[in-house]
């Protein structure tokens, strides 16, 4: 894989200073990105660097604030999905975006993709002999994804866009995939690879654009066994954490306490492979992965709201099947989501959202004793300092008290072990040390907690431990004293773990 | 180049025929107890007549139009609660204008009548883009708009249409036994719905209701396949409510009330989902003929009508009910 050959070659795509706000969220302040003829290009950043925003203006779907998008020279304003086919850039998504309920031939139609190139590519990518009659929803989704690539091929783009694409992809077929590629640039074509999985990046990539904080970061050549490099430019100068929140003297109790929840080998879907873990008593068990590493199935198991396809769920030793949220409720295992709008009654009132499981016991019946629920919730809002001025409505307070009146409600009716998944995210910082103290001081009166952050950075404020989830798969374990961010970026990424390099021989 | 050892996951191995059956499973079965609710009509009743089976046609043909109308919206994930209202515009408003007319001046203004009813049918499709509030409120909202502008055309039932003008619809093809009326429902589904749904907007109707965001990156314009969807939905309400012109031969601006409900529990039976994309227009067809025959089997066994209405929801949840549990035994598999 020469580079020489690529450098030689004209630009053929062009971002410079792309920008977006979302209200007063930076979601990309400052982005530049150069693509050559024939360049197979990688963009690679940490959970929110801007990514999926890039992404989004690329193909149409997202307007920039600020920035210009230069195909061949010209520069381009790419409106909708139709204008940036036009453009000649072709997009495959995380998900397939065939329609379920249209046939192939249907769906081939719809964005007036002749079928005997789609057919062509199939062939090349070795699947063959697809009827096109047959409907999407019908079809394996590792099926699917080959489709969504020959259709994109179909489409006889300048530049293809391959956004997390081989995330869903079984191994041979990544193999299959990455040597067609490697074909098909020799036409002169370019490739854009978004990718969290540093081996894939580095196995058939020339160039990468780091992300951070919504920039370009800079642009590097990935060679293989020096991807530190990479996660260098990812992580940047080493940022200062929110503020010590808890002093780590406060240690866990290590191995002196039975496990309160633990899972064993759990399966789920395509995203969750093998995930073993416990949780004792007094304990903060992080979780650190980057997006879409199973963590989302991995709690969705833990909390009822899923079933898991394989594997068990114990607690406090006994092995347990939810059927629902409201079987682990009742074993004392609850959940605190990212997404507020899932937990809470936006439209009535705080004390209301947080009786809410004390009057939802399934085992209770008849009146609502309103003077003790009331003693018990003004208690929990006490102790939560939630500002209650525009208590009337959930939807009305901040993010972080809305958060807030979540982890109140559990307070209010009791639990055992506590999930929180992301539960900071988009939280002011002010907030966040609260709820991290909070978290700490849960966990220091018995409580097992299994948290889940986004943000590595934080994992040792508030963690006594931490497990890192990649590709479905624990593929580390650390006390929070060792887990700085650099550490846990490089095991998120794979880095860490002997398969990756393995599966980069396999390639080349 | 060649796929050396890529074990790429190829097609299902289940056959395409029994592919298709299974994906067209609903819709035989639609027709197959059509067809069994006629032998049971032949049995209890040996002297079903041409007469019996004209009176049938003639009053599925604007239930089974306004299930045509419904299932255009549902199809792209939306739902029109103000059908029924629109039949009643269209009704009185072809009561009104036809009452002196002759034949092929009656023609033109049924034409009149369905570009009239078709820009009703977009009025609430751009009401629902701009407003951004849900279909279902909207369309309940503009029921009542519909309801009134039908009063204020015809403040009572009255007006009426040229004799020829009805026989489109009452008189017989051919022999006794091809009534005029299913004849039309036939021609109006072939010649307006069968091209759109095989042209680009009509898969992009399907597929907004399918999955917008897989829509919208396929390059299809969702809210011009929505505004098509509602537009359609006004145009089978209009020929809905001149069907009910042509069975009465009056207008009545009261007329359309009950077809908004009988219309989505025709397309529901019919196989099609109400959360969008899937379902076809055949299986509302016959199942538009499905519950007017039961209600006539009912009236000629003597039932009550009330009992008559009781039995025909409990057929209606037992048929619904059979294809989720088939439709639940296939996902297991």
């Amino acid at each position: 894989m020469t580079v020489s050959g690529a450098t030689m070659s004209e630009p053929i795509l062009e971002i410079r200073g792309l920008a977006k706000n979302y209200g007063p969220v930076v979601a990309l302040r400052s982005a530049d990105v150069m693509v050559r003829a024939g360049e197979q290009h990688g963009i690679m950043g940490a959970n929110g660097a801007g990514k999926s925003t890039l992404v989004k203006i690329l193909t149409g779907v997202v307007r920039p604030d600020a920035g210009t998008i230069s195909v061949r020279g010209q520069v381009r304003a790419i409106r909708s999905p139709t204008e940036a086919r036009r453009a000649g850039l072709a997009t495959v998504y995380q998900e397939s975006s065939l329609i379920p309920d249209l046939t192939l031939e249907q769906n081939f139609r719809l964005t007036r993709t002749p079928l005997p190139a789609v057919r062509r590519w199939l062939d090349e990518l070795g699947l063959h002999g697809v009827d096109a009659r047959i409907a999407a929803r019908d079809l394996p989704l590792a099926t699917l994804r080959v489709l969504d690539l020959a259709r994109a091929l179909a489409a006889d783009p300048q530049i293809l866009i391959l956004d997390e694409m081989t995330a869903a992809l079984p191994a041979d077929l990544t193999e299959t995939v990455f040597r067609m590629l490697g074909q098909w640039r020799e036409s002169g074509r370019s490739l854009v690879f978004i990718s969290h999985r540093l081996a894939d990046i580095s196995a058939i990539c020339d160039g990468v654009t780091v992300l951070r904080d919504g920039a370009t970061a800079g642009v590097v050549e990935p060679v293989r066994g020096r991807e530190d490099q990479i996660v260098a430019l990812m992580l940047g100068t080493v940022s200062r954490p929110v503020g010590a929140a808890v002093s780590s003297t406060e240690g866990p109790h290590e191995g002196s306490q039975a496990a309160v929840l633990e899972a064993r080998g759990l399966r789920a879907g395509a995203a969750l492979r093998d995930v073993s873990l416990e949780v004792r008593r007094g304990e903060v068990l992080g979780v650190a992965a980057l997006e879409g590493q199973g963590q989302q199935e991995l709690f969705d198991c833990l909390a009822g709201v899923r079933h898991p396809d394989g594997g068990e769920i114990l607690v406090e030793g006994r092995v347990r099947s939810f059927r629902d949220p409201q079987d682990a409720i009742r074993q004392g295992v609850v959940l605190i989501p990212a997404d507020r709008a899932q937990a809470l009654l936006r439209l009535r009132s705080v004390q209301e959202n947080v009786a809410l499981p004390m009057v939802n016991r399934p085992s209770r019946w008849g009146l609502i004793n309103v003077a003790r629920e009331g003693r018990q919730v003004l208690q929990a809002i006490r102790r939560l300092e939630i500002d209650t001025r525009a208590q009337s409505e959930v939807r009305r307070m901040s993010g972080g008290n809305q958060q807030k009146v979540t982890i109140a409600r559990w307070l209010a009716s009791g639990f055992k072990t506590l999930l929180c998944f992301d539960p900071t995210r988009g939280i002011d910082i002010g907030t966040k040390r609260q709820i991290y103290g909070l978290v700490r001081e849960l966990a220091a009166s018995g409580a097992a907690v299994l948290i889940f952050t986004s943000e590595l950075s934080e994992i040792q404020l508030v963690c006594d431990r931490v497990i890192v989830v990649f590709d479905g798969s624990v593929v580390g374990e650390m006390s929070a004293g060792v887990a700085d961010e650099a550490t846990l970026l490089r095991t998120a990424h794979g880095l860490a773990a002997e398969r990756g390099s393995a599966f980069t021989g396999a390639v080349s | 180049m060649t796929s050396s050892g890529a074990t790429v996951a190829g097609p299902p191995p289940v056959s395409l025929t029994r592919h298709l059956i299974a994906r067209n499973g609903w819709t035989i079965s639609v027709y197959v107890l059509l067809g069994l609710l006629f032998f049971f009509t032949f049995a209890v009743n040996p002297r079903f007549s041409a007469y019996d089976l004209r009176s049938l046609a003639l009053g599925a043909l604007p239930a089974a139009l306004a299930a045509v109308a419904e299932a255009a919206v549902v199809f792209a994930a939306g739902i029109d609660l103000s059908v029924g209202a629109l039949i009643s515009v269209s009704n009185v408003l072809a009561a009104s204008l036809m009452v002196n007319a002759d034949f092929s001046h009656s023609l033109g203004l049924a034409a009149f009548v369905l570009a009239a009813l078709t820009v009703a049918g977009l009025i609430n499709g751009l009401i629902i883009i701009v407003s951004r509030v849900p279909d279902i409120v909207v369309t309940l909202a503009m029921s009542f708009v519909w309801s009134g502008v039908a009063l204020m055309i015809l403040s009572q039932p009255g007006g009426g249409a040229p004799p020829e003008f009805l026989a489109l619809a009452t008189g017989t093809f051919m022999t006794p036994w091809v009534p005029n009326a299913l004849i039309l429902l036939v021609v109006m589904v072939a010649i307006v719905w069968l091209p759109i749904r095989s042209r680009p907007i009509g898969l992009s109707i399907f597929a907004t209701g399918s999955d917008p965001q897989a829509a919208m990156r396929s390059g299809v314009n969702v809210v011009r396949a929505r505004l098509s969807a509602y537009a359609l939905c006004g145009f089978f309400s209009g020929a809905a409510g001149l069907a009910l012109t042509m069975n009465t031969g009056a207008g009545d601006p009261l007329s359309g009330g009950f077809f908004t409900l009988t219309a989505i529990a025709t397309i529901v039976l019919g196989g099609v989902s109400l959360t969008g994309g899937r379902g076809g227009m055949l299986g509302p067809l016959a199942a538009a003929y499905i519950l007017a025959l039961i209600s006539s089997d009912l009236i000629f066994l003597g039932v009550s009508p009330s009992y008559g209405q009781v039995i025909q929801g409990t057929i209606m949840v037992l048929v619904v009910m059979a294809g989720g549990l088939a439709a639940l035994r296939r996902s297991a598999k």
